[in-house]
């Protein structure tokens, strides 16, 4: 793209861009991690991801801060103004991303004896699933990409998928366990979470896809889940 | 090529259709049409020297009065074509008025400015009419209220927002179809600006309005339809929220963005 006339302008726009991309960074991370200490049982490390969280919520402010700036001294239009408005919910988003992240670390303390629930090793598979989507639409975000940013969308449904299945497996564990009931709801908890997570880099993925082409992604087919 | 999408069901108070302004041997307008509309103000945007006041000053002939301009092509008021040899132009500017950069009052009192064009276009047969019409001119110009107890003190003393209020009321006077603004606002301060985009507001719907404006956001904040010109040619004519949020072609982009060479 061709640079502005006036340089500053540009220099903003990638600082915003910079900013995006290292929150985005910090929430995928989160989700990796907090599944790692979940595996492991690992209170310490669930700790540093409540902690962890506050970074990105700072992070969130420095966004809003920068592109309220932006809008009031550089007045963007077309294709900047569609991307600093773009960014502005793109990092509202991100920051609920690192809530799952952080209420997933939470759970963690409640769910003690974990080590004979078998759905539990269907759950890190769906993790990587949802933080590669946060990755791949980070991706899709630093390359203006919108076909990148429409695979994204498609890859969604397999996460709808997982959350699907578990849903069903858990509510049968619970039903054959009864006395599991108060730690399999956390992981039920854990697997909407994940789902949710998929859910907002489809929502990035649909802004990233209209602040490069000005066009709305459309109402996607989303996979109706009536046991959510 | 531009293609015109006609998305208002009403027909086009001015209809431009492959105009081309030469000064000598020099192409200023290269094959412009453009349509616009009662109720919308239209906005002609582009760097400097694009050819924009030149299109403006096609639409009332104002380029009749530079010997070495030619102006061609097929350019219609309500479907009467203006460069016709029967056209009277003194009528036609009446019809089309003008607005320029530099407030530009007659010496003569605030009521003499806006009563000259109404006296000598026979609109006003008394006194009490003339009075009608001057007051009623400076009230759609927003100006009545500031001027009313002052109307025999010279239009040049009042302040260049007045003043441009003033010229707009001039223009008024004379119960126009259309009214051209050249950059009408660059030689005032944001508050009188602000003055003249509320009446603009106003005007709209009653009157014509096509406005060359330099600044971008003058021209998001008043028009309802917005062109860009570059190079003497119009590369993209459509609905201002369009223009401004999604612009069709590159250089539109390019010169909205502020990336323009």
């Amino acid at each position: 793209m061709v640079d502005h006339t006036v340089t500053a302008f540009d220099d903003d726009l990638s600082e915003l861009r910079g900013l995006i991309a290292q929150m985005g960074g910090l929430a995928e991370r989160a989700i990796v991690e907090a599944m790692e200490a979940l595996k492991r049982h690992d209170l310490e490390a669930a700790e540093a991801i409540i902690a962890g969280d506050k970074q990105i919520d700072a992070l969130e402010m420095q966004v809003e801060r920068l592109a309220v700036q932006l809008i009031a001294l550089r007045a963007p239009l077309a294709n900047d103004l569609r991307e600093v408005v773009a960014a502005l919910k793109i990092a509202g988003v991100i920051e609920r991303v690192g809530d799952y992240a952080k209420n997933i670390a939470r759970r963690i303390a409640a769910i003690e004896d974990h080590g004979d629930i078998e759905p539990l090793s269907v759950l890190p598979a769906m993790a990587v699933l949802a933080s590669t989507m946060v990755h791949d639409v980070l991706d899709a975000y630093a390359a203006r990409d919108p076909e990148a940013a429409i695979r994204v969308v498609e890859s969604d449904r397999a996460v709808d998928d997982f959350y699907n299945s578990l849903f069903r497996v858990l509510v049968t564990y619970m039903m054959e366990n009864p006395a599991s009931i108060g730690q399999v709801a956390h992981l039920l908890f854990i697997a909407k979470n994940l789902e949710r997570v998929g859910d907002h880099a489809t929502n990035i993925a649909e802004m990233v896809y209209y602040a490069a082409t000005g066009i709305h992604m459309g109402e996607r087919e989303r996979g109706a889940s009536l046991s959510a | 090529m531009i293609k015109m999408k006609p998305d208002t069901p009403i027909l086009a108070k001015i209809s431009a259709r492959n105009v081309n302004v030469f000064y000598g041997d020099k192409q200023a307008i290269n094959d412009v049409s453009i349509d616009v509309w009662v109720d919308q103000v239209t906005a002609l945007i582009g760097p400097s020297g694009c050819g924009k006041s030149t299109f403006l000053r096609t639409l009332n002939r104002m380029n009749d009065t530079i010997p070495i301009a030619r102006t061609d092509g097929d350019i219609r008021l309500d479907g009467e074509d203006i460069y016709a040899p029967a056209m009277d132009v003194v009528q036609l500017r009446a019809r089309v008025g003008m607005v320029f950069q530099k407030p530009n009052p007659f010496p003569k009192s605030i009521y003499e400015n806006v009563a000259y064009g109404p006296r000598i276009h026979g609109l006003a047969s008394s006194r009490q009419q003339l009075d009608t019409v001057v007051e009623q001119s400076l009230r759609r110009a927003g100006l009545w209220d500031e001027v009313k107890d002052r109307l025999s003190e010279s239009g040049t003393a009042l302040s260049g927002g007045q003043q441009q209020r003033l010229c707009i009321a001039r223009a008024i006077a004379v119960d126009p179809e259309v009214i051209l603004m050249d950059e009408p606002c660059s030689a005032l301060d944001p508050i009188a600006t602000a003055k003249i985009e509320e009446l603009i507001q106003a005007l709209k719907g009653r009157y014509a309005i096509v406005i060359v404006t330099h600044n971008m956001q003058q021209a998001a904040r008043v028009s309802q339809r917005t062109a860009f010109f570059h190079l003497g040619s119009l590369v993209e004519y459509g609905a201002t929220s369009d223009i401004f949020t999604n612009p069709r072609q590159e250089r539109t982009k390019d010169y909205i963005t502020g990336r323009y060479g």
